[in-house]
């Protein structure tokens, strides 16, 4: 079997992550935050060093500003509800998923005014696209960091030297680049990011985050869920300090256990050298489809423009037949079809029918790399 | 005079930052449940030495933890 789906989520985790959970289940295992015992003590020590792994892989100022969720959707729900009113100005690009556009499409029909800039059918954007939707009621740019579907990175950072000097907030979300590439929220001017803890970064699935920056008034975040926070427990009203203001109910301390320690792991190994192997992979994948005759690749050409996911076409196979066919016959686990993302497809010009998406990760090897291209030769004939 | 600080913090995630910070920086600090007299919340509070008051204040301040209340604390009041 060989697991190409890693931006879907990544598998398998890295060493020691399984462990840190059943260690977490089995000698702590409290609630945090919710007694003063040594247990939900300890507890509340694995939250803080999740949040402080996490700060420092993104270079945040403070670890007290790193929110925990389910996953990158929480995340951007809670940035774009909290953030966003009735009369405000959006601008995001025509690649994003449904995690960004369908909280902005349902915040559109209550009266905000969202504009979707038109990328170049590789995935590219000009920035200075962006600059140009700027108005007066402008109040945040949503940008995704690369798509899910072809993997083309956005020019966050030209964006965020643009929103910077304009005082406008830019919120990246990072599903498909956390864990996969150097961030820095400093550097490249980030206000709020998302992230998600279960595929680039290596955690389980239900951990998540969104980090706020300092240039943000928190308290201009309208909580979108409200909850005990084992906080400001006198009063029936939200706490209006982070993490708390975002944190409502129980986290998924189990998860972030797992989280930490796959942080900790990628930064060992460093995300240069992460970003080296990813794209090494993808280039070797990539190449290897191109010979074959029938097989189209989406998005650029360029490998620095890309990060993992490669959405490709087989012109005598739809998406979903191709994909059966390589799990069926060769054991090769791939996503197809529009990847909750029919704005970038419409973009790259493969809507209604979509794609088929191979996302190598980490401990994909060589070996399945070139068992992976003999297969899809085989498929499509040229074997 | 009492022998005890504690620091109150308005949510238990900035008590067990504190508390880490003070770790880091070798500050003996214990996190304990509030004393009701202080306050009803159902957190965490963080208890030092008071020699060890103005190190402390420093650090937290530098870590950007809020601190909501410093109090003075007897032993027969934990």
């Amino acid at each position: 079997m060989i697991y190409l789906d890693n931006a879907s989520t990544s598998w398998p985790k890295p060493p020691g992550v399984s462990e840190a959970m059943v260690d977490f289940l089995n000698q702590t295992g409290a609630n945090p935050g919710r007694g003063g015992h040594r247990l939900a003590i300890e507890a509340g020590r694995t939250v803080d060093t999740a949040r402080q792994v996490v700060a420092e892989l993104f270079n945040a100022a403070d670890p007290l500003r790193v929110t925990f969720g389910h996953n990158v959707t929480a995340a951007l729900n809670f940035a774009l509800h909290g953030l966003l009113k009735p009369g405000d100005h959006v601008i995001t690009s025509s690649i994003e998923h449904n995690s960004m556009m369908r909280p902005l499409r349902e915040l559109e029909s209550r009266g905000v005014r969202v504009t979707v800039v038109a990328c170049h059918v590789d995935g590219t954007l000009d920035p200075q696209k962006i600059e140009d939707e700027i108005r007066a009621e402008t109040a945040l740019v949503a940008l995704n960091h690369a798509s899910n579907v072809m993997g083309t990175i956005l020019p966050v950072a030209e964006v965020g030297e643009v929103t910077r000097r304009r005082g406008i907030p830019l919120l990246v979300d990072a599903a498909t680049t956390a864990g996969a590439m150097p961030i820095d929220v400093e550097e490249m001017k980030i206000d709020l990011l998302a992230f998600t803890g279960h595929k680039g970064l290596g955690g389980p699935t239900g951990t998540g985050g969104l980090i706020i920056g300092e240039q943000i008034n928190h308290e201009t975040i309208r909580p979108l869920i409200q909850g005990g926070t084992g906080s400001y427990s006198e009063q029936e009203r939200q706490p209006a300090w982070l993490p708390d203001a975002l944190e409502s109910g129980t986290l998924n301390v189990v998860g972030l256990a797992g989280l930490t320690a796959a942080v900790k792991w990628i930064r060992n190994e460093g995300l240069v050298a992460i970003r080296k192997k990813l794209l090494s992979n993808r280039t070797r994948l990539t190449e290897g489809l191109q010979a074959i005759r029938g097989i189209t690749i989406h998005g650029s050409r360029q490998p620095e423009m890309q990060t993992t996911p490669i959405a490709f076409s087989i012109s005598s196979l739809s998406p979903s037949e191709a994909g059966c066919k390589l799990d069926d016959q060769f054991g090769i686990l791939c996503r197809v079809g529009l990847h909750c993302s029919p704005a970038a497809h419409k973009t790259i010009q493969t809507f209604p029918v979509g794609t088929l998406r191979f996302a190598p990760g980490l401990f994909t090897s060589d070996d399945e790399i070139e068992t992976t291209l003999s297969a899809v030769r085989q498929l499509v004939g040229g074997e | 005079m009492c022998e005890s600080i504690v620091f109150l913090f308005f949510s238990s995630s900035h008590a067990i930052r504190g508390g880490n910070l003070l770790q880091q920086a070798d500050i003996a600090g214990k996190l304990m449940p509030v004393p009701r007299h202080l306050s009803s919340d159902c957190g965490v509070c963080l208890r030092i030495t008071r020699d060890q008051q103005d190190k402390a204040l420093e650090i937290l301040t530098n870590g950007r933890v809020t601190i909501a209340a410093v109090h003075g604390l007897h032993e027969r009041q934990t």
